[in-house]
């Protein structure tokens, strides 16, 4: 499909203005201090497949989420949503339902007060798409039974459901505004495994069937392998490795993502030593100068300390490192 | 490996909680050993009933939660009828408590350094200016750079990597033989809990510590542990060499939380899963607690409870392998 992508970003950048009052920074002499949560990110989601952003906390992954789906707007560059800018569809309610988000705590995201249909029914509502009663209500349950739940599950609460199931109740209100494009902060993060291949199993087996596309966040490099069709590898607000899923893995050529995919524990009991990464993530108030992971980097050299390097190819997949460009790895 | 006399001993542990609506069984007849030097992973999903093991010998079970049965052994000396102060000196001083949170285990208020020498000159019959100096070892010996300066930084001061290396230092330095270590890696990123759980690793060795690791996530137990225990629903379904456990596993419990972590090294269509969810403690079912999600339960199976039996390396509470132990010897 080489038609326009789904979501793209283009060199979009959201800073967070962290300094103090005004009147202690006149004191203590000091100038603003911004945060820079994502400095210059480019990438596009394809129709129909799963875009995913790795990376440790801190690296933007949450961020370039709000980003897609305009909870925050850009401070710099553009975010596209089917060829048309992102604030500008979103000011168009029949655009604006055509994306929906899940959030990681399923504890956290759903109305303790609200019975579980009339959060599923919400979006119908809002976005006025079923007028009549019954046909909400047969909407509800048709959503229900889509993800695995029972039609008479819809007059319960929340708290009477576990995680997985409170998880199911998020995607079945993502999915009742009949969405195209669905952002995924970390939605298995805080379910128990047997009930992560749950989930992951129902958003394959959703995306197959609806032909939705996804932008996945998620700090586990093994549950991306599961459902990527692209992976961007993030770093202190900036990608550091955009490639085709099996690519990545195959052959990880920036030195941070090879350095992630080593420090994964090894479930096969090779016993062969793992090297952990030196160090942690720096401040994104003050990131180093050059190129954020050369601090950490075992490849880095006097021009990743002073330059910074930009995403360029290297094979089927964009790097942003030196060390690639120069063919030091 | 396991020495003749195990230095913790748990034997049919039960934990209970009364509730207005009946008392709640928390634990139900867990029974294991660890040996001097020894890593023993204790796995579950959330509400196995991991954490409360670890509580309990540390002494440290929420109220109104009490055992009420069994006995827990530390050398052959029975310490969970001990009363409140006798506990705390042994916390501390003969067992160490790690856990996930590190900024609930440190007080805010005081410097690292004053918490690390009030735990040195508290347990061990040494002066303050010693145990200042043996704190700054500590920090060392945990890899936090320049421990000399940071000694006298307050636990904000660290990031949470940092932070959780304080809290092993913490744990570690009055030197006990038993260390309770309750996720102690969950709140980190992967890259800082590969340079934890190496730590972890080499100090129990070189200081033939032993030590409960409890985790939900299975590399990091392949990675470090001994010897595994599985719970489920309260009590332990299956226990044994770590090797054996995650490469054979014989309890259909295990081998379906196996089977469900996503790997790294494939992608696979569909991730096999655990359907359902882990029974409430109000509603455990008769029999065994998981054949209602078995794939291989049988009438038995709903009946009478299994106890652990000897199943090839390991032990699993399954009736699949009565009288395996008999045959098989």
């Amino acid at each position: 499909m080489a038609d326009t992508p789904m979501l793209e970003l283009r060199d979009a950048a959201r800073y967070f203005d962290v300094s103090r009052p005004l009147l202690q920074r006149v004191i203590a002499g000091e100038g603003k201090r911004l945060l820079r949560a994502v400095d210059g990110v480019s990438l596009a989601a394809t129709r129909g497949r799963t875009l995913s952003l790795v990376g440790e906390s801190g690296c933007g992954k949450s961020t370039v989420a709000r980003l897609a789906v305009g909870l925050y707007r850009p401070s710099a560059g553009q975010v596209m949503f089917d060829g048309r800018d992102l604030a500008e569809a979103r000011a168009a309610s029949d655009q604006r339902r055509r994306m929906q988000m899940i959030f990681q705590d399923p504890y956290a995201s759903l109305n303790p007060r609200w019975r579980v249909r009339d959060i599923i029914a919400e979006p119908i509502r809002a976005f006025g798409l079923l007028p009549d009663r019954a046909a909400q209500e047969a909407r509800v349950a048709e959503l229900l039974t889509q993800v695995g739940l029972s039609p008479l599950d819809g007059h319960k609460f929340p708290h009477e459901f576990s995680g997985g199931q409170r998880q199911r109740i998020s995607i079945a209100r993502a999915l009742s505004s009949n969405p195209e494009f669905l952002v995924c902060d970390e939605p298995t993060s805080a379910l128990d495994v047997s009930v992560q291949a749950q989930i992951l199993n129902l958003m394959k087996e959703l995306q197959s069937r609806m032909g939705l596309t996804y932008l996945f966040i998620s700090h586990n490099l093994a549950v991306v392998r599961q459902v990527s069709d692209q992976i961007g590898v993030m770093y202190l607000g900036r990608i550091a490795e955009l490639a085709p899923a099996e690519s990545l893995f195959r052959r990880p050529r920036h030195p941070y993502t090879r350095a992630l995919m080593e420090a994964i524990p090894d479930l096969d009991m090779t016993g062969r030593a793992r090297i952990p990464v030196g160090g942690e993530v720096p401040s994104p108030i003050n990131p180093p100068t050059g190129c954020a992971f050369h601090p950490r980097c075992p490849l880095a050299g006097p021009r990743c300390k002073a330059e910074r390097p930009e995403l360029k190819p290297a094979g089927d997949a964009m790097v942003a490192c030196h060390a690639v460009e120069e063919g030091r790895d | 490996m396991a020495a003749q006399n195990p230095l913790l001993e748990v034997r049919h542990l039960r934990v209970e909680f009364p509730t207005r609506r009946g008392t709640l069984v928390a634990l139900d007849d867990v029974s294991f050993t660890i040996s001097a030097g020894e890593v023993l992973g204790v796995v579950g999903e959330s509400g196995a009933g991991k954490s409360m093991t670890g509580a309990a010998i540390i002494g440290l079970l929420e109220p109104p939660g009490r055992i009420a049965a069994g006995e827990i052994l530390l050398d052959g000396r029975r310490i969970d009828n001990l009363r409140y102060e006798d506990m705390r000196r042994i916390r501390g001083k003969d067992i160490g408590a790690i856990f996930q949170d590190p900024l609930t285990t440190l007080n805010p208020l005081y410097t690292v350094g004053r918490q690390l020498a009030e735990t040195m000159t508290t347990h061990l019959p040494i002066t303050p200016a010693e145990a200042r100096k043996r704190a700054i070892g500590w920090l060392d010996l945990v890899g936090i750079p320049a421990a000399a300066q940071r000694i006298d930084s307050y636990p904000h001061e660290f990031s949470g990597g940092m932070r959780q290396r304080v809290v092993i230092a913490l744990a570690l330095c009055a030197e006990p033989r038993l260390i309770v270590a309750d996720e102690p890696t969950t709140a980190l990123d992967v890259s800082i809990q590969a340079q934890i759980i190496a730590l972890l690793k080499s100090l129990a060795r070189e200081k033939g510590t032993a030590m409960m690791l409890v985790t939900h996530d299975m590399g990091v137990i392949a990675e470090t542990a001994d010897r595994v225990a599985v719970m489920y629903a309260g009590r332990i379904a299956e226990i044994g060499p770590v090797r054996n456990v995650v490469k054979q596993a014989i309890h259909p419990y295990t081998v379906g939380l196996m089977g469900s972590i996503p790997p790294l090294d494939r992608r696979v269509e569909r991730l096999a899963q655990i359907d359902g969810a882990m029974p409430r403690l109000s509603a455990i079912p008769k029999g065994c607690a998981y054949n209602p999600r078995c794939p291989k339960a049988f009438a038995r199976c709903t009946e009478d409870r299994p106890d652990l039996l000897p199943a090839g390396a390991t032990q699993a509470a399954c009736w699949l392998y009565a009288g395996e132990g008999k045959t098989n010897g």
